[in-house]
Parts: structure tokens; C-alpha cells; sequence
């Protein structure tokens, strides 16, 4: 309906443009401005004809002509050519519409970044003056038109890469305020503006904001989250808010198409679902990395703006500064290009942006590549005319050639996307504008010169290309001359034998005959005329070009993903030690049945029917290792702890499936992790537990159906004992203050809960109250009995249970109250001395804590040490002489009790997920190796098929060195090597997280 | 023979009621010792089992499987069942120069400069340290305290971990001297993030490394001439390095970077160590060939690429081993010494022998030390530094140290973290 609905719109619009431009109204040509001089006004009809026109990309009319008058486009086709128009004889050329780019900062003010960590100043509120919101970095009240202004040097090379339009906005902040629809037109910006407010923009980016809020990712997201809610709220014109600018601004740019900025795939399907919570479709300005996830992109049904600034070949030239370079950048070098042919193909809507390109001259380059790499020319023209003009309905002004629309236009000498092709006018609101004047008019050919006195002839031959035309002496010998062709004049000059003295001769290009006069090889003046006796036929010498050899996608784009993701099978694993974890303990000499990915069956002897058989003969099976305390795969930030209570942001959104980590712990047999916020702040994130499904995407690694937990913190972080002396300001201090932190939360939660209906939603608070229903849980960072006393206290107050407390060092001292509460303990094996708070540390925490009757576990809090739980388990023996059996649950069962999925995870029990772990030996032993690791049945690692990887690996990434190397020697510029860093974190840190290995080696929590 | 080993059972019972500030340095060994029925694992790659040991006068007189009878004064300890090991030896740490990480004030092991070669560790080094009893209790017998901060942060010298000072401590003085060159890790990039270079690493690189070569070669110069107007005491830090008498233990871990490690030794004719090592496994043959031996810190690692082998840092050891690399094992920080022996039984999983492993802890880094004539396996002739283990030390599944001996004299393996664990068995009535 709406399709047919705005069609008919358009179309009484053009009407009325047609009505007015015929009328030649004189209201339409008045304006405000006063003329100081002699009033000069002109219509600019203009006629092109005997052109070939694309009128869009596939609608071509040979030999046609286009009449354009006030800036708009009259008509295309074979009509009558006003009397009044300016001819163009464009014969040979070709017309097409100009381009649009939707993603452009043209003529609004520089943004200066800001950082606005932690580190930095304490920054509390926004620092923007003014009636406005709380938040320095959600924009919503700027609008590009107000701060827009023409820039001639841009709008220039903007023009001469083709362009006619640009959508253009402030790139700053996470709401970037309404973009604007403008022209390259070098006039008044009242013209150039030709939509005020056509677009609403965001990010995840704060860009300029100095304020500490958000530092992290999932910061981003939670404040875009809550800002859609406040909004709504806002709405009502609650009094106690008063006027909010920034609010109404983002309601009243609810109606216009909404535009995110993302850096990459997944960052496509966090804005993405952001969209879907609130009722919005965003139009996504991709990262270009987009290619590697097809599926999920159509997924999200959203139009895409795709970048082309593919990355530059790397320099591997020094092989040990290669070596840094993961094949994942590799790879990605190699296939960027590939990403508009791949929308292509899955026939999601997309157009092209200039944006990021490094020289913008290389525009049409890019686009040709990604013509090699598989997408259509009409695609490709689409992408730069009227797709990115439908996106933001901006398609009954510009986009392609119409009576009515914009007279924006472009003259080549051929085919758009032919490499020779030569652009020479960039026509906007109908005024021309020369790209390249040489070769407009093709003076190649054969012509004969007469040369007097003396009435000499020769045949002269002018070649090369229409803008830069070589010229020779065709005689016995052909000779090589020189010929510049500068507007009108001319110049000539060739040796008459080789080797010896030139004729030299300059004069005037005429319309009919070349003439002038010149100086011969004796010095004598001459006269001379050339006459055009017949064209050029040029070879074609352009080799046809093969289609790229490019390597295959990975699932995760990462060295050791797969190439297609495996599939669930029926497994048999046979005559293995299988520890249960349950009330049969260790079996020896077991089988164990895998079936749809669940534990079928456990006994001797079992028929394998269709199963694959797994010879487990000397070998150790048990439940995967599950993580309880864990910050692998998490993107842009772990703690968002800029505020004492951050409730409201969730691990959830920023869980990142590439991460190496997760292979390199399923190869230390962990099978689930339990992904937490930092320890930064008081009431910090939301965790969430995945499962280490290697190549799933965000969604499906996470473990469906668990509960819902949320990271808090207690002590040294919190009160940020350890961050310098400048961070002082920060509510609280001390444990005193910790506590009333979170009393006044959950106060402030209670209040909130009983408030009525007509309540601003609140996210962080929302958080809160599904803590004190018990609907979420709580894994608490905490150290000493103090503090861990202090939180049971406010539990107990508030009547609700401390789930787990985590690092919990000093849990020994208090576990009669814990076992109590009810509260359970993740714990590291044996870390001490790092800092005060850890000064009563022992190896020995586990031990007690479970003899007095806590659930406890072993975490990592650590990439590395993850992959060796099973040892930091075994620790326990040493340290307490714990059983063999009891030390293996802290590191599975525990886990899985202490996180809620011990129904499906934890033991080997039929009915249970088949998640499990085949060690090369007993598995609390440091000489046991996880052999194979399976997660829902899926082997996700195996030790023999890992070896296969290596080589892969290595494979490839020589072939894509040869392949960079033959780049550079081709002369492409090329990018330094750079090393490619894994994003890591830890508890504590507060912003980046670092390669450890060759950066920094303690581990400070 | 039963009633001696009676008495060392309830000796060890008497010391779980000592608090940590009674836990005494042990007195010098008085009755000869015997050690019989063992499996004594003697560093050198060679088990004895059921192998019997003597020492005496805190030294080893004696070790094989067919020794002569105990003398009738001396003490006699049956330890079937039980496994021996030489002390492990921690090569690099801060061990006593600092309690608390985050707290500044107890942190001594980085001084102010870029090149303090005239610093010396061991006059900071705190033998009252709640950590090193810590350590002990898990094998470590001796360790090289070593400075860090700037390019040359100091001296090093190696104490043994049972002295009432540091006096007492010093097993060898100022044994080696520390060059943390700076990195020539390419500028990182993170898909998305920009960073800005200010420079060029491998100016930056040949800047920094330049001053520490002009500081070498005018020490080097300096040190020509025995009279001085002004007597340059960074120069002086390092005369015994040009006599060999010192090491310089060049701290990197990229190849590049350990190259120029290499021709480090052969510019200035001087025996240099290579500490980090996490890329040594690429150029073994080239470190084989130059004779430069590699501290390897810590196999419990992550790779340092992700395109690198899983288990590229377990493994790193194996390689080095089989080029014939001399090298040893550590491991990061201080209190994190006592799971070196763990660092070796990683080691040994990936590849190495359990004997070698064993040998990558204790004689390989005495001989990188250079202090293997006197310790770092049960041979004739060397300290008694002993560890006895119920079951294998390298694994901490059957770990546990039931006797250490320094220098013929039997340290008490009590610790602050037994103790506590102690109060509170004591506070829950548990067993």
C-alpha cells in the first residue's frame, strides 16, 4: 500500500514542478537577497543531444538528448530542443546521473575527539551549555543544516569524483543530531540546502564528549537503550524534568530515516537489535567487514551504506614483522573487495559512501574493484545514483535522471566504469562544472599537413588517448613528435628523420583547419595548415580480466575457524575412565552415547549403531570445564565504571565471537564460560554465560535458558584504591561507602518497584528489582570477610541471596556465614600478594570453604589460565588433600550449580547436554592434554584435526604473503605491518584491554 | 632407625604451632645425613631408584645405589616411596623486594634512570618476607633477585631462601647484569580503533639500544685506563662483565630483538643471557650455535600471535632442547615462584622428558647462573640443597614437600598460608 501510496505523491509533486517550470512563475525567481550591480538573471537551458544517456542504472537512450533549465532536468529523449537553449553536441559521451553519498561530514564544523575515560578528569554531566540532556555524547538537538556551510575545496573534490548530492552530518557523538541533504554546488548555501533535516544519526562512539560516561561499548548501547526510554517518558512533559531539548530533538527525529554508524558485523547486530527493541529499522553505514557474516545481515533487514576504503595490501616484506599480522587481517585484505558483490548476491539493499577512503580520487577505483570481485555494473551504479537516494527517500529530487529532478549530472567519454574513461563535467543544479576540459573534443585521427613556402606535405597521426593525444610522422620511417593541445592553441613538433632537428610549429586548433605559422630545421618561418582526413580506430588492447583468486570465508574470521560450521552427529565414545561427577563416580572401561547432542546413554559395551565411534581406550572423559569467572570474547571495554552503579549495561551486547580465546580454551577442555562486567565499580554489568560453540555468532554462543546473573564489587577497585591519586572524587571511598552504595540502590530499586504505571522506565533500576525478586543473580568480586559480611548484611535487609561470591580470598574466614546465606564461592587456586586486600590469601580457600559446605569453584579471570582449570583444580589436592573427584566438580559441576545450569551441564548423566572433555590422562594431572572437546555433541576441538589448522594456517598465510608481495612489486601503496592485537581484559582493567604476552605480565584483580 | 624418623615427625608437627615470626632459619647441619630407599631424581637427567644419599657438613659426600653403611652417629632417613630432587632454583624475580605489589612502599625493585647497572638487588632483598616461606614449602630453595624499570634497572644476585639477613642470603653476589631491551613489536592495530605512532620502532629502537651500546663501549674504554680523575661508578658496575665474571642477561622476546641480543655478546666479548625468550624457538639454531643460553619465562602463557600453535609457549622448551640450547624455565613476579616446578611439568607434557624438565628448573639454571659447581643436582661435591616430595614435584596432582634441606641444614617448611589454614581448621573443628 505505502509503495503505492508514495508513488502517487511523487507524481502529483512532479506535476506541480512541471506546472511551475513552464509557467516560468515570477514568484519562483525572486528572492530575498539584493543584487549590487545589474540584475544578470538566466534560466540556464541547456541542451545536450546526440548523447547516450543512463537515465539510471539499466534505462540507457542512445543518441539522446537531456534539456535542463533553472537547475531541474526538462526532459530526456528525442523531443524538440527549446529555442532557447545552449546546444552540447555530446556525441560519443555519455550522461549519467551524479552520485550520492549518504555518509558525509561536507561543510560541517571539524570534531575534536576526546577521550573521557577514566584516567582522564572525573566528568560526571555533560559540558554542554544549555536547556539540554544529561549526556555529553547523545546529540540529538544538532542539526547539520544549522551548522552547515558550502566548502569550495571539498565540494570540488567531492565533484570531481563524481558526486552531485551528499547527506552530510556533525560524525559526533552517539546521537548525532539530523543530517542534511545537500548539493556540490559552489553557491549560496540557501541553494545548495535541499533538505533540511533528511536523516537522524548514531554511533557507538561518544566522539567529542569529555564525560566518563559511557567508556565502554555496551555503555553505548545501555544509553542509547535508556534514552529511547527516557524519551517516550519525555513525552508526557513530566514537570520535574523540565524543558529537555536534547529529548524533544530525539522524538521529533523519530520520523526521519535513522542512520547508524557501526565498525563492524557485529557491531551491525548490536544497532540492529537496539532497532528492533525500539520500533526503528536503522540504515546501517557499515564497517566493511560485513562480507564475513551474509546470514546474519539479512537478518537484520536493513539497508546498508557500504564503505570502499579497502585496506591496502600489507607490507610483508620483513618476515618477522609479518609475523604479527594475523591471517584474519590477511584475509581481510583479500577479501574487502568481495563485500558489495556478497550484499549483491543476497539481495540486500545497499549503496556506496565515499567516506574513509584515504584520497577520494580513488573513488571509482574502488568501485571497479569490487566489480573484479563479482558485483554487476548496474549494481555498482545503483549503489552510487539512485539506491543511496531511495534510502533516504531523497529519490524525487536526485538519483537518476528525470524530468523534475535536480539537473546533477555527469559527462564522460564513455562507460562509467571503464578504466579509461575520462570524466569531464560534473553538472549540479545545473551548472557545469569541468572535471577535465582535454579530450572533450577527440582530435585523434589522421591529418595532413601542409607546410609553406614549399607546399610540403606530411601525414601526421594523433593517437594515444583523447585527453592526452601523441603525435607521429607517418613516412618510412614512423617518428615520434610531440603535440600539445591547450584549449584552442596548439603545438606541434617532430624531427623529420630520426635523430635529426625538429619542425617546430604553433597555431590555432580552428573549427574546420588547424593553421600558424612555425620555425623549420633551418630556422626559416613557415606557414602551415592541417586538415582532419580521417579518426582514430584505437585497439583494444584490454586484456579480458579473470575473475580473483580469493581464499575462503572462516567461521569465526580467525585462523582457526571453520569453513563450514559443523554439524551435530551421534558419537560413541568408547571404553574410557568416564568421571560422572554423579553418585557412580569413576567408571573405568566405559562407554558414553552422544545422541542430537545430549548424553544418551552410559555403560559397557554399547551398540554404536549409527554413531561415530571415539576410541576413549586409556583416556579420561569428563564434563566440560566451565568458567565461572571469565572475560574472553568481549568487545570495546569490560567495565563500564565510570559510575558507581552501572546495572543497566550488559556483557550481552558486546560479546565477541572472533575471539581466539575461545578455540585456545576449548583446547584446555573448557566448555562454557561465565562472561562478567569488571570490577570497577560497585553494581556493575550484567554477565552472560555462553557456551564456546567456536564459528556461532553472538546469539547462539549463549547458553539459552540460563538465569540471568550481574557482576558486583567489592573493596580495593571499587573504592579505587589502586588508580592513582587523582581519582579521589568518585562516590564511594571506602568499604563504608561501598555499603551505603548499595543500600541506597536497592532502596532506591524498592521505591521504584511500587512507584506506578506512568514511571520513567529506568534501566538500571530494573536490574535492581529482578535482584530483589530473585530473578537476577549476583556474582560478587570481593576479597576480605569485612566486606563479604557487609554484602550478606544488605542481602539479608533486602531479602534477597548473594549468589556467588567471586576471587573471594578470604572466604575461609566467613564460610560458616556463607553456607548460611546460602551464598556460594569462586575462587582462584593459589593468588596472593598483589595487592592488600590479598594479603590473607591461601592456597588453601577451596578446601575449607567446601569442607564447611559452600559450593565452590575454580575460575580463571584469565585468558591463559583458563586453559588449565582442570590444574588450578588439582591445586586443591595439594592444598587441603581434596579428593580427585571433589577437585574435578570445582572446576565443572560447582560451576554449573553456582551458575543454575547444573540440570543440563556438570556431570555425565544421561539427559544432560553432551558437553565433554576426552584428556589424554587423568584429568587433574598437569601431564593430561584435552584431546577433544565437544559442546551439544559438536567436537570443537580435536588435538588431530588442530595440527590440520596449523597447516592451514600456514598454508595460507604464505600464499597471501606471496600474493601482498606481488602487490608491492606492482608498485600498489601498501600499509605498514602492524601488529595485530587480541583485545584481552581482565577484572580490572578500565579501558583497553592489551596483548599480556609481550606487553605487561601481572595480573592485578 | 625408626626412633630418628620418629623425632623428624614430630618436629614437623611442633612447627605447624609456630606463628610466621618463629619460623627460625635453620642451624647449620650437625649429624651427617643418609637418605635411603628414595628415588632421587639428580637434575642431571639421571633416577636412582631406590638410590641412597649422604651429606654431610652441608655438603653431598655421597650418591648412588650401593653406598656404603651408614655411619652409627649419623641420622637415617628411610624414605621409601618418597622422590628427591636438587632445590629449585627461581632465575628471575622480585622476590624480596617487594610484599605487596599495589602498595608503593613496599616495592624496591625499580629505581629511578635508564641505565643503573651500579644498583644492587641484594642490599634491598627482605629475608623476613611473609612470601618466601611460601616458596620453600613448594621446592624453591634458591632465586635470583633481580631489579627491574628503565634499560638497565641493576645487579642481581642469587640467595638461597633461609637467612636471618641478606648478608646470610647471598649465595652469589652480583651475578648478572640487566638489560630490559626496549621492543620491536610493530605498532599494533586494533580492526576499528586507530593508534597513534609517534615514532618509528625501529628508530625508536636503535635510539634507546644506542645508549646502552655507547654506555658499554666507554665503560669498556674506561675501564682501560686504571686511573681517574673522576671515578665513574656505572662504569666500574660493569668491569666484571668484560672479565666474564658477570653475565648480562639481555631481557626480549622477539627475533629481532634477540639477534641483536646475540651480536650484543660478540661486540663486546661478553656472555650474555637471553631472558623472555618467547620467540626463541624460532631461531634455536642460531642461539645453539652462539652458545647463548635463554631463560624461558613462563610456558603457562598465551601465544603471542593468534595464528601461533595453541600450545606454542608449553612447547617453546622442547624445541630449545632439541637444538641443544641451554636455557631454564621461570616464571613471572614473586609469590608466583611456587608453581615454577609446575612451569616444568607443563614443559614436560609438551614434550620434554620429566627428567629434563626437572633439569630446566635446577642444574640448567645453576649453569646459567653460574653456580652449577655448587648446586643444582645431587652430585658429590655440591650443596646439600635438597627437596624430598611425597610424590612428583613438577605435578601439583601428587606435589608435597615433606623435607628441604639448604646447605645440609633442614629448613622449616612452614608458612603463613599453613598457618592460616590451621586457625580456621581450628575455628570450623575440621580435621
Amino acid at each position: 500500500m505505502s509503495k503505492f501510496f508514495s508513488s502517487r505523491k511523487r507524481l502529483s509533486r512532479l506535476c506541480l514542478l512541471l506546472g511551475g517550470l513552464l509557467a516560468g512563475s515570477y514568484a519562483q525567481a525572486q528572492e530575498t537577497f539584493p543584487v549590487n550591480g545589474v540584475a544578470d538573471n538566466r534560466e540556464g537551458c541547456y541542451a545536450f543531444v546526440k548523447a547516450t544517456i543512463v537515465k539510471s542504472a539499466g534505462t540507457v537512450l542512445n543518441n539522446a538528448t537531456l534539456v535542463i533549465r533553472n537547475g531541474r532536468i526538462v526532459s530526456i529523449g528525442n523531443g524538440p530542443v527549446p529555442k532557447d537553449a545552449v546546444v552540447i553536441d555530446c556525441e560519443g559521451k555519455y550522461i549519467y546521473p551524479s552520485f550520492v553519498d549518504l555518509y558525509s561530514d561536507y561543510g560541517t564544523p571539524a570534531v575534536k575527539k576526546a577521550a573521557g575515560g577514566y584516567r582522564s578528569e572525573v566528568q560526571f554531566l555533560s559540558a554542554t551549555k544549555g536547556a539540554y540532556g544529561w549526556n555529553q555524547a547523545i546529540r540529538s538537538e544538532v542539526n547539520a543544516s544549522a551548522v552547515f556551510t558550502t566548502d569550495g575545496t571539498s565540494a570540488e573534490a567531492l565533484r570531481n569524483a563524481g558526486f552531485g548530492t551528499v547527506l552530510s552530518h556533525q560524525q559526533d557523538g552517539i546521537a548525532r543530531g539530523t543530517g542534511v541533504l545537500v548539493t556540490l554546488a559552489d553557491q549560496r548555501d540557501n541553494k545548495a540546502l535541499i533538505k533540511e533535516k533528511a536523516s537522524a544519526h548514531y554511533s557507538f562512539d561518544k566522539g567529542s564528549s569529555t564525560q566518563n560516561y559511557p567508556s565502554s561499548l555496551m555503555g553505548s548501547i545501555a544509553l542509547l537503550r535508556q534514552t529511547y526510554l527516557d524519551a517516550q517518558w519525555y513525552q508526557s512533559h513530566p514537570a520535574k524534568e523540565g524543558t529537555n531539548l536534547t529529548l524533544q530533538a530525539w522524538n521529533d527525529n523519530r520520523a526521519l530515516p535513522q542512520i547508524f554508524e557501526v565498525q563492524d558485523k557485529w557491531d551491525v547486530l548490536r544497532a540492529d537489535k537496539i532497532g528492533d527493541e525500539f520500533g526503528v529499522q536503522y540504515i546501517i553505514k557499515a564497517g566493511g567487514n560485513e562480507y564475513q557474516r551474509i546470514p546474519e545481515m539479512i537478518a537484520t533487514k536493513a539497508s546498508f551504506i557500504l564503505p570502499l576504503n579497502f585496506p591496502q595490501p600489507i607490507d610483508v616484506e620483513d618476515p618477522n614483522d609479518a609475523r604479527f599480522v594475523a591471517l584474519s587481517e590477511m584475509k581481510h585484505w583479500e577479501l574487502a573487495p568481495t563485500e558489495a558483490a556478497a550484499f549483491e548476491k543476497a539481495n540486500i539493499p545497499f549503496c556506496f559512501t565515499a567516506s574513509g577512503l584515504k584520497d577520494i580520487k580513488q573513488l571509482l577505483a574502488a568501485v571497479r574493484k569490487s566489480i573484479e570481485y563479482g558485483l554487476s555494473e548496474q549494481k555498482a551504479l545503483d549503489a552510487l545514483t539512485l539506491s543511496p537516494a531511495r534510502i533516504i527517500k531523497a529519490d524525487d529530487q536526485v538519483g537518476s535522471l528525470e524530468p523534475g529532478k535536480l539537473a546533477n549530472f555527469l559527462v564522460t567519454s564513455g562507460t562509467i566504469f571503464n578504466e579509461n574513461t575520462v570524466l569531464f563535467q560534473n553538472w549540479v543544479q545545473g551548472k557545469k562544472y569541468v572535471v577535465k576540459d582535454e579530450g572533450w573534443k577527440d582530435v585523434r585521427g589522421t591529418y595532413t599537413l601542409t607546410v609553406n613556402p614549399g607546399n610540403t606535405k606530411y601525414t601526421l597521426l594523433l593517437k594515444g588517448t583523447a585527453a592526452t593525444p601523441a603525435l607521429s610522422l607517418l613516412q618510412q620511417d614512423t617518428l615520434a613528435g610531440a603535440v600539445t593541445i591547450n584549449g584552442q592553441l596548439v603545438k606541434l613538433a617532430f624531427p623529420l628523420k630520426k635523430g635529426g632537428a625538429q619542425l617546430r610549429l604553433s597555431g590555432v586548433a580552428g573549427t574546420t583547419e588547424w593553421t600558424g605559422t612555425g620555425v623549420d630545421t633551418s630556422g626559416k618561418w613557415v606557414k602551415w595548415s592541417a586538415v582532419f582526413s580521417a579518426a582514430y580506430t584505437q585497439k583494444d588492447t584490454a586484456k579480458p580480466k579473470t575473475a580473483p583468486q580469493i581464499g575462503n570465508i572462516y567461521f569465526p574470521f580467525n585462523g582457526y575457524g571453520w569453513e563450514s560450521l559443523p554439524k551435530q552427529q551421534d558419537l560413541l565414545i568408547k571404553n574410557a575412565t568416564v568421571w560422572t561427577n554423579e553418585q557412580e563416580g569413576k567408571l573405568e572401561n566405559t562407554d558414553v552415547l552422544v545422541r542430537n547432542g545430549k548424553i544418551a546413554q552410559i555403560g559397557k559395551n554399547l551398540p554404536a549403531g549409527n554413531a561415530r565411534v571415539i576410541d576413549g581406550t586409556g583416556k579420561h572423559l569428563t564434563a566440560g570445564i566451565i568458567d565461572e569467572h571469565s572475560h574472553i570474547a568481549i568487545s570495546r571495554g569490560v567495565n563500564e565504571g565510570t559510575q558507581s552503579v552501572t546495572s543497566e549495561v550488559r556483557i550481552a551486547d558486546v560479546v565477541n565471537p572472533d575471539d581466539v580465546n575461545i578455540y585456545r580454551q576449548l583446547s584446555g577442555g573448557v566448555t562454557a564460560s561465565h562472561l562478567l562486567h569488571g570490577s570497577a565499580n560497585t553494581i556493575g554489568g550484567q554477565s552472560q554465560l555462553i557456551k564456546l560453540r567456536w564459528g556461532a555468532d553472538a546469539e547462539e554462543l549463549k547458553f539459552a535458558g540460563a538465569d540471568p546473573f550481574i557482576k558486583f564489587a567489592l573493596g580495593e577497585n571499587v573504592k579505587q584504591s589502586n588508580w592513582g591519586d587523582r581519582q579521589r572524587e568518585r562516590f564511594p571511598q571506602t568499604r563504608m561507602g561501598v555499603e551505603q552504595v548499595l543500600t541506597d540502590a536497592f532502596t532506591r530499586a524498592r521505591d521504584y518497584e511500587k512507584a506506578g504505571a506512568d514511571k520513567r522506565r529506568d534501566l538500571e533500576l530494573d536490574a535492581l528489582v529482578e535482584i530483589l525478586n530473585s530473578k537476577r543473580f549476583i556474582t560478587c568480586h570481593s576479597y576480605v570477610q569485612s566486606e563479604i559480611n557487609m554484602l550478606m548484611h544488605v542481602a539479608d535487609t533486602f531479602h534477597f541471596h548473594v549468589n556467588t561470591f567471586t576471587h573471594i580470598l578470604e572466604g575461609y574466614k566467613v564460610a560458616d556465614k556463607m553456607k548460611q546465606h546460602g551464598a556460594g564461592a569462586g575462587t582462584f587456586a593459589d593468588w596472593w600478594a598483589y595487592k592488600m586486600e590479598v594479603q590473607d590469601a591461601i592456597p588453601y580457600n577451596a578446601t575449607i570453604m567446601q569442607r564447611v559446605g559452600v559450593t565452590v569453584a575454580i575460575n580463571s579471570d584469565d585468558a591463559e589460565m583458563a586453559r588449565r582449570l582442570n590444574q588450578e583444580a588439582a591445586k586443591s589436592i595439594k592444598y587441603g588433600n581434596m579428593t580427585e573427584e571433589e577437585a574435578l566438580k570445582l572446576v565443572t559441576l560447582n560451576p554449573a550449580k553456582l551458575l543454575h545450569v547444573d540440570t543440563h551441564v556438570g556431570s555425565i548423566k544421561a539427559g544432560k547436554d553432551a558437553d565433554l572433555v576426552l584428556w589424554s590422562d587423568n584429568p587433574l594431572s598437569i601431564y593430561a592434554k584435552a584431546d577433544k572437546t565437544l559442546v551439544d555433541g559438536i567436537v570443537y576441538f580435536d588435538r588431530e584435526k588442530d595440527l590440520e589448522l596449523r597447516q592451514r594456517i600456514s598454508a595460507e598465510r604464505n600464499r597471501l604473503v606471496l600474493k601482498m608481495l606481488g602487490e608491492k612489486k606492482k608498485g600498489t601503496p601498501t600499509q605498514k605491518a602492524a601488529t595485530t592485537l587480541e583485545e584481552m581484559y581482565h577484572c580490572e582493567d578500565l579501558q583497553g584491554g592489551h596483548q599480556q604476552r609481550l606487553t605487561d605480565g601481572n595480573n592485578e584483580l | 632407625m625408626k626412633r630418628i624418623i620418629l623425632t623428624y615427625i614430630t618436629a614437623l608437627s611442633c612447627t605447624a604451632a609456630f606463628a610466621q615470626e618463629t619460623i627460625y632459619p635453620a642451624p647449620p647441619q650437625g649429624k651427617t645425613i643418609y637418605l635411603i630407599n628414595a628415588t632421587i631424581h639428580v637434575g642431571n637427567g639421571q633416577v636412582l631408584e631406590n638410590g641412597a644419599l649422604t651429606f654431610s657438613n652441608g655438603k653431598i659426600t655421597a650418591v648412588g645405589n650401593n653406598l656404603p653403611a651408614p655411619a652409627a652417629d649419623g641420622i637415617i632417613m628411610d624414605l621409601k616411596g618418597n622422590h628427591v630432587y636438587p632445590g629449585v632454583i627461581s632465575p628471575l624475580t622480585t622476590l624480596g623486594l617487594t610484599e605487596v605489589e599495589a602498595v608503593r612502599a613496599t616495592n624496591d625493585f625499580t629505581e629511578v634512570g635508564e641505565i643503573n647497572p651500579s644498583i644492587h638487588s641484594l642490599v634491598a632483598y627482605n629475608t623476613d618476607s611473609k612470601v618466601i616461606n611460601t616458596l620453600r614449602s613448594n621446592g624453591i630453595l634458591l632465586a635470583q633477585v633481580t631489579p627491574e624499570g628503565g634499560m638497565i634497572p641493576g645487579t642481581s644476585s642469587v640467595v638461597q631462601l633461609d637467612a636471618w639477613n641478606w648478608e646470610d642470603a647471598a649465595y652469589k653476589k652480583d651475578g648478572a647484569i640487566h638489560f630490559y631491551m626496549p621492543s620491536l613489536l610493530p605498532p599494533p592495530s586494533i580492526p576499528g580503533r586507530s593508534f597513534t605512532v609517534t615514532k618509528d620502532r625501529a628508530e625508536e629502537f636503535a635510539e634507546e639500544t644506542g645508549k646502552v651500546r655507547s654506555f658499554l663501549s666507554e665503560a669498556k674504554a674506561y675501564l682501560q685506563e686504571e686511573k681517574h680523575t673522576a671515578v665513574n661508578l656505572k662504569f666500574e658496575a660493569v668491569r666484571k662483565l668484560f672479565t666474564k665474571e658477570q653475565k648480562l642477561f639481555i631481557h626480549c622476546n622477539l627475533v629481532k630483538e634477540m639477534l641483536v641480543a646475540v651480536d650484543f655478546a660478540k661486540e663486546f666479548g661478553i656472555d650474555v643471557v637471553i631472558a623472555g625468550g618467547a620467540d626463541s624457538w624460532i631461531i634455536a639454531d642460531v642461539l645453539k650455535q652462539n652458545n647463548i643460553a635463554v631463560v624461558l619465562t613462563q610456558p603457562h602463557s598465551l601465544p603471542v600471535t593468534p595464528d601461533d600453535d595453541v600450545d606454542q609457549p608449553y612447547k617453546t622448551a622442547t624445541q630449545l632442547q632439541q637444538a641443544g640450547v641451554l636455557f631454564c624455565l621461570s616464571n613471572e613476579g614473586f609469590w608466583q615462584q611456587r608453581n615454577l616446578p609446575f612451569e616444568a611439568g607443563t614443559a614436560s607434557t609438551y614434550g620434554l622428558t620429566k627428567e629434563q624438565a626437572l633439569t630446566a628448573v635446577t642444574l640448567n639454571t645453576a649453569r646459567i647462573l653460574g653456580i652449577d659447581k655448587s648446586t643444582g643436582s645431587l652430585e658429590t661435591g655440591k650443596d646439600a640443597n635438597i627437596v624430598i616430595s611425597t610424590g612428583d614435584l613438577l605435578d601439583m596432582r601428587s606435589s608435597a614437600v615433606v623435607h628441604a634441606f639448604i646447605q645440609g641444614r633442614e629448613i622449616n617448611l612452614d608458612n603463613k598460608h599453613k598457618q592460616l589454614y590451621e586457625r580456621y581448621k581450628y575455628k570450623y573443628g575440621l580435621k
